[in-house]
């Protein structure tokens, strides 16, 4: 293969809450093991996006979507993929961090593992997963301590953590920083070129200097339309759009 | 309550002019209103003392756990009737918990949208039928029911344990347990719900996004975040259990001995106070009853209490984690 293969394939997605069509069709690839960021203003769609990729979005009662959704080049939506085994292959960090408050900082980490019946005491997979998220040396003299006790970046890269435990392929993150201060911002961005080296990273921002930051390559939405994507250095000095030229340089939004 | 007629149209003129009045108008009432219940509360704890107190004298503590009661030969022990009612509200709350629980995530979480207002209309029936009518179904479903399937089947599969030992007669503290789980369902089912309420939509979502199925995300995130909250509910249901009076008098068999087995007949403490306080002979066995009345009043404080607590804690562990 010459070019890298695309992680995930979408094309022509339209969603729906009810009646109300959110996403008018988008198309889009991401390559393997590369970070897309989803700019644009809120209420453009970019979560609902991102929830179509695991499929979180059909959840919501009168929610729907159509196209195409490829995952390695198989359809996402396929009467043969079931929807909860898809989840533990690409996983999800929300906006507000969202540990369990009745489980200790081990076991949230390890929750997704007592899901799968994954066997063992998962001591190894906590730690390996704790410094991938690097909160290890924070936490690891109170593992057992409840994870309401931590500050929110710490919550949030907790959550990091218990995503990465179910090692899925692709990293979900909706707008991950937005609750934080700058330090465990910075902390979480460090965060994603570490692990881009090993998963596909999508991650929702509202934050135009941290795309340009973590990504690779960028979309822009608008009110529910993909008004454009490509290289991140592209959109941010020379995209090909008026709208997305106004909307990075701050003329609205 | 009367009250004087001129307070309201004084209070809408001041809150014209600036409120201050019409406001400590109303504060003022309000507070008569409550100083109202508690006095009442009191006066009746007060005179259920003063009726109580010849008994007390003549009896003593022993009262509490002497296990006979014959107001003919003189002896009064209050031990029948407290076991008798702490044993059929634990069969009705162990009953009813699971069924409530159940329920609550059928109406909140899991059930088919479609069917839910009915089964949420069936449960509102159940909570309004009097507690008599209740009792005469038991009389006439129920207890042959139990007498002629549910306890020679508990019998042969369960007969090792004390639980399940003696004659199937129907009538006793099974019947009246089941009976009360019935009647405390709408009241469990519905606190549960409210408490089912207070747990984030995020750690629904947490526990689907990391592959759980809906029940396992009920399973991993829901009951442990609203466990507190879910005793309470058991809590409350067991409090509406130990008041029960005409359908328990029904069915429990009304005889005042203590006995190890559910299918045997015993007795609680409202349905001995209904039945007795009327023919009562002599201020010694009305004051009995009347200490009776103060037992049953201490044990629905306690446990009004400890319910109260836990569903406050539930409210504000949800109100941390939502920060
Ligand atoms: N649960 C929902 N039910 C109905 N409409 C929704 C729901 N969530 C989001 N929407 C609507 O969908 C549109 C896109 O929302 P979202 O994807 O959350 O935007 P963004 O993440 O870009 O701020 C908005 O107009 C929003 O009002
Ligand atoms: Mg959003």
């Amino acid at each position: 293969m010459d070019a890298p293969a695309n992680k995930i394939s979408v094309q022509g997605l339209k969603a729906w809450f009810g009646k109300n069509e959110v996403i008018h069709g988008a198309s889009l690839d991401i390559p393997d093991r590369s970070v897309l960021a989803i700019i644009g203003p809120s209420g453009c769609g970019k979560s609902t996006f991102l929830r179509c990729l695991n499929r979180m979005h059909e959840l919501t009662p009168g929610a729907g979507s159509s196209g195409k959704m490829l995952l390695d080049d198989r359809d996402l939506y396929a009467a043969s993929v079931d929807p909860v085994e898809l989840r533990r292959r690409v996983g999800m960090v929300f906006q507000r961090p969202n540990p369990f408050p009745t489980m200790s900082i081990a076991r949230n980490v390890s929750a997704g593992l007592r899901l799968n019946r994954v066997p063992g005491d998962h001591a190894e997979v906590v730690e390996r997963c704790l410094r991938q998220a690097a909160l290890w040396d924070e936490v690891k003299d109170r593992l057992d301590a409840p994870a309401t006790g931590l500050s929110g970046g710490q919550q949030q890269r907790l959550c990091i953590a218990r995503a990465l435990a179910v090692e899925p392929e692709v990293l979900l993150m909706d707008e991950p920083a937005s609750a934080l201060d700058p330090i465990a911002t910075a902390k979480v961005e460090d965060l994603i070129h570490e692990l881009k080296q090993r998963y596909t990273i999508v991650i929702v921002t509202h934050n135009m200097q941290q795309a340009a930051r973590v990504s690779d390559r960028t979309a822009f939405f608008y009110l529910g339309e993909l008004v454009e994507s490509g290289p991140t250095e592209k959109i941010f000095t020379n995209p090909s759009e008026q709208r997305t030229e106004d909307y990075v340089t701050g003329k609205f939004g | 309550m009367p009250l004087p007629a001129d307070i309201l149209p004084a209070a809408a003129v001041s809150a014209r002019r600036g409120g201050n009045r019409g406001d400590r108008l109303y504060h003022a009432a309000l507070q008569l209103l409550g100083g109202a219940v508690l006095a009442v509360a009191g006066l009746v704890l007060l005179e259920l003392a003063d009726v109580a107190a010849p008994a007390a004298r003549r009896l003593g503590l022993g009262f509490l756990w002497r296990n006979d009661w014959d107001p003919v030969s003189g002896a009064f022990g209050a031990l029948p009737f407290v076991y008798g009612t702490l044993v059929t509200s634990a069969v009705a709350i162990a009953l009813a918990l699971p069924v409530s629980v159940g329920l609550a995530l059928f109406l909140s979480e899991m059930g088919p949208r479609r069917l839910r207002p009915v089964v949420s209309f069936a449960i509102e029936v159940l909570a309004a039928i009097p507690s008599v009518v209740y009792g005469l179904w038991g009389l006439f479903v129920l207890v042959p029911v139990l007498r002629d399937w549910v306890q020679p089947a508990l019998a042969r599969a369960l007969g090792f344990l004390p639980l399940f030992q003696g004659p199937p007669i129907g009538l006793g503290y099974l019947a009246a347990g089941v009976i009360l789980a019935v009647m405390i369902l709408p009241t469990v089912t519905s606190v549960t719900i409210e408490v089912l309420r207070t747990v984030p939509a995020s750690l629904r979502e947490a526990s689907l996004a990391l592959g759980a199925t809906r029940w396992e995300a009920i399973r991993m995130a829901v009951l442990p975040f609203g466990r507190a909250g879910i005793v309470g509910a058991a809590l409350l249901g067991l409090g509406r259990a130990l008041g029960e009076t005409m359908a328990v008098t029904m069915v429990i068999g009304n005889s005042p001995e203590i006995h190890a087995s559910l299918f045997a007949p015993g007795y609680s403490l409202p349905a001995v106070i209904a039945n007795e306080f009327a023919e009562a002979t002599g201020e010694v066995h009305l004051g009995a009853l009347a200490a009776l009345g103060l037992v049953l009043f201490g044990i629905t404080v306690l446990l009004n209490g400890a319910a109260r607590l836990l569903v406050a804690a539930v409210a504000r562990g949800s109100a941390r984690s939502a920060r």
